[in-house]
């Protein structure tokens, strides 16, 4: 088990020095500069323009740039936002309990309801619930976020009026962000002063509800999908017979025998999912107008404010990739044939 | 009274207008504390026969006989809570592969005792107690750790041994060993077998070892069933069915056991395979095959006819001739 995690260490040191140098290349391929972008239609006297770069330091040679990027980042230094000045790393840890938030409740929605119709689908092979499964699975995979989250909005929010349309909290309530996770942070208000802030944990719940649900309807086709799959091949395994065979009840079968054994590749696979996630998660927040740290990126992208590009989408990606190795370490733990390997 | 009485057993796959017989018209009896051979080619039916009686098939065969009873109870129409009160209790079965007979997942004491909680609520130090009981039972060594074993740490005899230690952990009155050595070493092969007849004999339990080691089952058998092509062929008691086959099919066997010793499946002795799912002859099923055929053979199914303790299903048996051997 120690050399496993060893070995897959190892392998994210390469892929941290990738991400650094698309990273970098990528947003300097998009044309103009963060000076430009800031004076915008104005003219701008090419005098100033240069003195402007020169003070970035975006001047230099790019191997140059890069190699002091890279020596900022050895240090621990993310730099600051050129537009607001502010420490990257500061404005990063503001901004991400709303991501997580969103995340946490859309994965936890994809899974809860993914390995719930994915079970009952392969018990039920065959019959009408499959079917419906396995089509509206296919159909939430092939689903377009961004269309998806207006289609939601319009029927839920604009004719039923059931749900608000955008943020994460009524502009009426005004709560301190303790923990950053609205549920909470609403949570503790309300029962702190129940007459001031009445009603507005279940506010910034119903702010929830669409995202996670726009959010997590491409992870949960693949649960469910990847769920009714394993189910069915562990179904058929020697050992589930034998289980039958000991006289236990047919929940006992699935629960404890089959599932357990068909949700190791179903692990992996949500793990992979935190991916799509994050990418999910920059055109939702963008929908839903989401403070969080897709729509940060979106609008840093749009002002080229490179250090908070880099190092934003940089952070993002280690949280990524560390998610998948602790997924990793799961699967291990999960799969006493990989604990026990040399 | 028998312990298992199988009368007119039919089991059939497929679609209901196009199926596929896989069991038909078989008759099993096994009495307390006997020991039962079934022998035959592979795809005769015999795993099938064993499954549709524990109840293993739900969802996939159907099941169809005019007497289906264990121990006084009518496995046709219990409930399946009932059922699964006596499978895993009173009959245990084990398979032919042990190395995937376990769950991965969990330890080898854990597989063990959920069966001694399941069915005799046995909880704490006694749980435990019984369960390193029945692993010395089988004979493996060093029981005490391999408790917490998985299973992919354990070799093949050794899995088989705890797959045993499973299925005798009630004290069942019937075990059903499905070609339990076919997957093993041959060295392993006749250690596996020695602990099965002893637990037999010592547990006084009824065993059904299905195998193609007719050598084995001279051996140790009471009474043996070859089957062939869903049909049990020839019954009788042990050393009278060796010596004098009355059925073609139990000859061919006989004629090549050197052979089936080494774990061969095949017959070189009659050419040709058991008639599948789409070549399944109009008349007597080994028809094709059989040395002795005449034309109305292939017309008329042979019915099963007694003959002294068991029966044959043959036109022409081989009652007054001197087998070659
Ligand atoms: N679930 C199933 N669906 C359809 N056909 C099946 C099924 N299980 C078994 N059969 C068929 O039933 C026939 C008898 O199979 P069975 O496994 O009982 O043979 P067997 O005598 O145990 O052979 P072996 O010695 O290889 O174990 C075979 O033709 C097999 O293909
Ligand atoms: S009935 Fe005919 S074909 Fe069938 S076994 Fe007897 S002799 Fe052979
Ligand atoms: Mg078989």
């Amino acid at each position: 088990m120690f050399t496993f995690i060893l070995r897959r260490l190892g392998l994210l040191i390469p892929t941290f020095f990738g991400i650094t140098l698309l990273t970098f290349g990528l947003i300097r391929m998009i044309p103009g500069d963060p000076v430009e972008v800031m004076m915008g239609e104005r003219s701008l006297d090419p005098q100033m323009h240069a003195e402007a770069l020169h003070r970035l330091g975006l001047d230099k040679p790019l191997y140059a740039q890069y190699f002091d990027y890279l020596s900022n980042l050895a240090r621990g230094d993310l730099g600051q936002s050129l537009v607001t000045r502010e420490n990257v790393w500061a404005e990063f840890t503001t901004l991400f309990p709303a991501t997580l938030e969103l995340a946490l409740c859309a994965m936890l929605f994809a899974s809860v309801v993914g390995l719930l119709a994915g079970v009952l689908a392969a018990i039920k092979r065959g019959s009408l619930f499959d079917h419906g499964v396995m089509g509206i699975s296919l159909t939430g995979f092939s689903m377009p976020i961004f269309w998806w989250g207006l289609v939601l909005i319009m029927f839920f929010s604009v004719s039923l009026g059931w749900t608000p349309v955008s943020g994460r909290l009524d502009l009426m309530f005004d709560i301190p962000p303790d923990t950053g996770f609205m549920l909470i942070d609403a949570w503790r208000a309300e029962a702190a002063d129940p007459e001031y802030n009445a009603g507005a944990f279940k506010d910034a719940l119903m702010h929830l509800i669409l995202p996670s649900i726009v959010l997590g309807t491409i992870p949960l086709a693949v649960i469910a999908r990847m769920t009714r799959s394993s189910m069915l091949e562990v179904m058929q395994e020697d050992y589930v017979r034998t289980a039958r065979a000991k006289g236990l009840s047919p929940a006992r079968v699935i629960f404890v025998h089959t599932l357990r054994n068909a949700l190791i590749p179903v692990l992996t696979v949500m793990g992979l999912q935190v991916g799509v996630l994050m990418g999910g998660a920059v055109l939702t927040e963008t929908i839903f107008s989401w403070p969080g740290i897709g729509k940060w990126l979106i609008d840093a992208i749009g002002r080229r404010d490179y250090p908070v590009v880099q190092n934003g989408i940089l952070i993002v990606a280690t949280l990524v990739i560390l998610t998948n190795f602790i997924v990793d370490i799961l699967y291990g733990i999960a799969n006493p044939r990989i604990r026990h390997a040399k | 009274m028998s312990l298992l009485e199988i009368k007119n057993l039919s089991v059939q796959f497929g679609r209901k207008d196009a199926p596929f017989n896989a069991v038909e018209g078989l008759d099993l009896t096994v009495n307390e504390g006997e020991l039962v051979g079934i022998v035959g080619e592979s795809g005769s039916g015999k795993s099938v026969t064993m499954m549709a009686m524990m109840g293993l098939l739900e969802g996939q065969g159907r099941i169809v006989a005019d007497k289906l009873s264990f121990d006084g109870k009518d496995l046709l129409t219990i409930s399946a809570r009932e059922r699964r009160k006596i499978v895993g209790k009173d009959i245990a079965m084990i398979f032919q592969d042990p190395m995937t007979s376990l769950n991965p997942s969990y330890t080898v004491g854990y597989q063990i005792m959920e069966v001694l909680k399941v069915h005799q609520g046995l909880r704490g130090a006694a749980l435990k107690a019984r369960a390193l009981e029945l692993m010395q039972m089988v004979e493996i060594p060093a029981a005490e750790s391999r408790l917490s074993a998985y299973p992919h740490q354990l070799s093949g005899g050794m899995s088989q041994r705890v797959v045993i230690a499973m299925a005798i952990a009630c004290k069942p009155k019937l075990l059903i060993a499905d070609e339990p050595t076919t997957a093993l070493d041959v060295t392993i092969q006749a250690q596996i077998m020695e602990l099965l007849v002893s637990l037999q004999k010592s547990q006084n339990m009824a065993l059904i070892m299905i195998t193609h080691d007719l050598a084995v089952i001279a051996e140790v058998a009471q009474r043996v069933a070859v089957m062939y092509a869903g049909q049990v062929v020839e019954m009788g008691a042990v050393p009278g069915l060796f010596r004098q086959p009355v059925h073609p099919y139990t000859e061919a066997l006989l004629s090549s056991i050197p052979e089936h010793s080494k774990g061969a499946s095949r017959l070189s002795t009659l050419p040709g395979i058991v008639p599948g799912q789409y070549d399944r002859p109009a008349g007597c099923l080994l028809s094709p095959r059989c040395p002795y055929v005449q034309p109305n053979c292939r017309q008329d199914r042979p019915a099963l006819s007694p003959h002294g303790e068991g029966a044959y299903r043959c036109h022409y048996p081989l009652l007054n001739k001197e087998t070659a051997r």
